[in-house]
């Protein structure tokens, strides 16, 4: 069983790394894409990437989890709440490129932020915002009532439980959702597109601060995108080294997730 | 709240409702200071649903509504200037499912007062004094205390429920409540909460809920039988077993209910 689940992917990564070979090196991550993007390497799109996932995971995640927290903790069950919770199941479904549309139309146009790295953040966070409620909603939700119970009888504020009991024992299911949230926005691509990615855009190379809030940025999702079907020419292994940095990516924070965990973990006292 | 007072618990006319559904019906029950009340009556008369009444657990649910009064030693504890932190103090519960917290023994027992000092920097001694007090109280503390720094619901689960008393002591209860304590327990486990029941009892006014009789008749001094809501008849336990004045009483301790 375990074998049928790794197995397809031991062999996509593995495809895509042997295929990427070639090219891959240190190089191929701190230089900017060259000669009409036929090679030199990735780094605009890479830092652009880092900077739309970090910022809009900046917006989503407090605004996402205390949402969570209020319609699991704290809400009534009345029209108000159930209205709010069907409206984050659906706009979990709602498909990006809806979301791209509005971004454009609310944070580019109408909030006059122009195509930026922020309008694109802000478009990934408002993609990102409802499947973060909802799973971290669940995550809370996993936490026994007994737990919960446990707390007010010693006379624990609604806060206090939230604070002591609540979060420490859903934290993984909440981090486990953002973790999935950030491959999500790491991929899309439609999002961005309208709103503060752009094809080509050379920056200094190796500054982590390149780009400010107000520049538009290349992406990965969107480069793979570009060099995979919109420019001829392009060396075979150039689309593979991509998907690999931006699967890297993603595998990164995974780890990172992980590591915050046993952190967590080992700070209680059991 | 008042000292002296013969009752600890005072209901008068008590209503709950669950949405539209009546729970308890003007229940009148009176709760004598310093002995075992036990409660009984079959499933689903609203033993659990009285019990949760006297330190307002029942309102974290939006839906209940109740009406009436209930007095925790004199005190309307509906009256506006109640702390409910201090009456979930005074009147401490022990749920049917033992539900010691995830965290270490030690840290379920000072959990409730790291809870009402945030600020207040515990000495560590002070507080192991606490911890050892508390599980001599309840018999635990030559078996755990080379374990206090193990996950509390590893522990066995007679020894979860009797830390879930010693968790109620530190904050000086004045009532344990407790819902079917014994339900999930074998029998010998039984044996051995009832007799740590009878050692809290003068120190501290205990209600127990239990479907179990003999329970009632081996453990409490007064007995009250409930039915639909209904608290039927209560009285000292040897007359309810013996002289049940209400037939309906004497129906069910004969059995005749399932
Ligand atoms: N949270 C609740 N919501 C709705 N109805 C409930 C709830 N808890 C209990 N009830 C109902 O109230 C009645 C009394 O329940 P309970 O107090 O648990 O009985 P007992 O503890 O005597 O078995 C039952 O009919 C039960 O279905
Ligand atoms: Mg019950």
């Amino acid at each position: 069983m375990t074998l049928l689940l790794v197995a397809p992917l031991v062999l996509i990564v593995g495809y895509i790394f042997y295929q990427a070979l070639p090219i891959l090196s240190l190089d191929f991550i701190f230089t900017n894409p060259k000669d009409g993007m036929r090679s030199g390497g990735i780094w605009s799109p890479l830092l652009g990437t880092c900077y739309l996932v970090l910022l809009s995971l900046a917006i989503s995640t407090p605004i996402g989890v205390l949402a969570a927290v209020f319609l699991n903790e704290y809400a009534k069950d009345n029209w108000f709440t159930r209205m709010v919770n069907l409206a984050v199941v659906n706009l979990a479904g709602v498909p990006s490129i809806v979301h791209a549309l509005f971004g454009l139309g609310a944070f580019v146009l109408f909030a006059g932020l122009g195509k930026s790295i922020l309008a694109a953040s802000l478009t990934l966070a408002i993609m990102t915002l409802p499947v973060i409620i909802a799973s971290t909603k669940q995550a809370l939700a996993a936490v026994p009532m007994a737990f919960r119970e446990a707390c007010w009888n010693v006379g624990a504020t609604r806060w206090q439980t939230i604070r002591h009991v609540v979060l420490p024992n859903s934290i993984n299911g909440i981090l486990t959702g953002l973790i999935l949230e950030v491959a999500h926005a790491a991929g899309e691509t439609a999002p961005i597109m309208f709103t503060g990615a752009v094809f080509y855009k050379a920056i200094q190379e190796g500054d982590l601060f390149a780009y400010g809030p107000f520049d538009q940025c290349m992406a990965l999702s969107m480069h793979l995108f570009t060099i995979s079907t919109q420019v001829p020419g392009v060396p075979h292994a150039l689309p593979f080294g991509t998907a690999i940095v931006l699967l890297g990516t993603v595998l990164m924070v995974n780890a990172l997730s992980i590591i915050v965990r046993t952190r967590l973990r080992a700070r209680k006292k059991w | 709240m008042s000292a002296g007072a013969v009752h600890s618990i005072e209901t008068k006319n008590l209503n709950l409702w669950y949405g539209d559904f009546q729970a308890l019906r003007n229940v009148n029950f009176r709760v004598r200071r310093g002995e075992i009340t036990a409660l009984i009556g079959p499933s689903g008369c609203g033993k659990t649903t009285l019990l949760r009444c006297f330190n307002r657990i029942n309102e974290r649910y939006g839906y209940v509504r109740t009406s009436g009064e209930i007095k925790i030693l004199g005190q309307n504890i509906y009256a506006p200037d109640v702390s409910l932190i201090e009456l979930r103090k005074t009147v401490g519960m022990v749920f049917q499912r033992p539900n010691p917290l995830p965290i270490s023994v030690y840290e379920n027992i000072v959990f409730g007062l790291r809870i009402h000092s945030p600020l207040f920097k515990w000495r560590k001694s002070v507080l192991d004094d606490i911890v050892e007090k508390a599980l001599r109280d309840v018999f635990l503390w030559d078996e755990l205390k080379d374990r206090l720094h193990v996950r509390a619901t590893t522990l066995q689960l007679d020894q979860q429920q009797k830390l879930c008393i010693a968790r109620l002591l530190p904050l000086k209860p004045e009532i344990i409540l407790m819902d079917e304590p014994c339900s999930a327990l074998d029998s010998e486990a039984t044996l051995a909460v009832e007799e740590l029941m009878l050692t809290l009892a003068g120190r501290y006014t205990v209600v127990i809920v239990t479907h179990n009789m003999a329970q009632a008749r081996r453990v409490s001094h007064e007995c009250a039988f409930m039915l639909m809501g209904e608290l039927i008849e209560h009285t000292r336990t040897e007359d309810l077993f013996l002289t049940p004045k209400d037939p309906r009483t004497a129906d069910y301790i004969e059995g005749r209910y399932g």
